[in-house]
């Protein structure tokens, strides 16, 4: 296993290897079904909230969708980038690996960058997480998606070192699955919250 | 599984795509993002119409990521997978569906201020 891993170059795996690596992966995912779990009561707790403005500004004054539009993008564009980089990992090939999720993560901080400086504005103006029970809501809901996201690129700097120290061995191939998973996982989640939030809260 | 190679270093229940799969997720999923953002940007259809059609759309795009970015499908080997997502989509239901029903109700039967 050690001089193919140095060598990054596509390693057959054994069978035995491979199961192993299937139940960590199926233990990925079962994580992730708790985390739907979570982001669904979140979910409740804003869509309870909504309505509650107490005063303060509503979607329709606080959202733009243009920018919105485009952060999706983003996001949407950096889960088919790393959708590349599985297929490369599953084919051996490291540097190939390392330019998708290179790319990824710089769309991936671009995400996040964006929804900072959208929060970041409306806290200036007054309209942080305190003025309303709307507002509170929707910081919980965005905000623990946005955190993900942050976790996300801080797993793909990790795997990068990984992959530049390791190569392109079974575990660091299990790990970039159960990244994928992760990535994809708040992708579909983003969905749900631009639809939710920022275009049923501007109608 | 046309590519030898995928198929040796293949873990079960992962992703294993081709960049067809992905490419083929990625413009539909763009296609179903834009359209409901010009509907709401855009269109003078009637309210309710809206937001049927965007919620219909974001449904439809959670199921084209769902086969083409995780590769969920019925196969035997994702089985499990399949279950856990069931079992989590049932708890999403109660959970949700549950506390939207009861608070409008409690909503309903307050007496108005």
């Amino acid at each position: 296993m050690a001089d193919q891993a140095s060598s990054g170059h596509s390693a057959t795996f054994d069978t035995h290897e491979r199961h192993i690596a299937s139940n960590r992966v199926f233990g990925f995912w079962v994580y992730i079904m708790t985390d739907t779990i979570l982001f669904a009561s979140i979910f409740a707790t804003y869509a309870v909230l909504n309505t509650s403005f107490a005063g303060g500004p509503t979607g329709k004054e606080l959202f733009d969708l243009p920018s919105v539009l485009l952060e999706t993008i983003f996001l949407l564009t950096s889960s088919f980038t790393f959708g590349l980089g599985v297929v490369a990992v599953n084919r051996g090939r490291r540097q190939e690996v390392l330019l998708w999720l290179a790319a990824t993560f710089v769309l991936g901080a671009a995400f996040v960058g964006m929804e900072l400086s959208e929060f970041g504005s409306m806290i200036a103006e007054g309209f942080g997480p305190r003025r309303s029970a709307f507002l509170s809501g929707f910081f919980g809901l965005v905000g623990t998606h946005g955190l993900h996201v942050t976790f996300g690129l801080l797993w793909i700097a990790v795997m990068m070192v990984q992959l530049v120290r390791k190569g392109v061995t079974i575990g660091t191939t299990t790990r970039m699955m159960n990244l994928s998973l992760f990535w994809h996982f708040l992708d579909i989640v983003w969905i749900c919250v631009f639809t939710v939030v920022y275009l049923l809260g501007v109608m | 599984m046309s590519d030898h190679q995928i198929s040796a270093n293949h873990i079960a229940g992962a992703g294993h795509g081709t960049r067809t799969s992905y490419a083929i997720g990625y413009g539909l999923s763009i296609l179903l993002t834009i359209v409901p953002f010009l509907l709401v940007m855009r269109s003078s259809l009637p309210r309710g119409t809206i937001v049927i059609t965007i919620v219909v759309l974001a449904a439809i795009q959670i199921f084209v990521q769902l086969v083409f970015f995780l590769h969920l499908s019925t196969s035997s080997e994702q089985r499990w997978n399949v279950v856990a997502l069931l079992y989590a989509l049932i708890i999403l239901l109660i959970v949700a569906g549950g506390s939207l029903w009861i608070m409008y109700h409690l909503n309903y039967n307050m007496v108005p201020y």
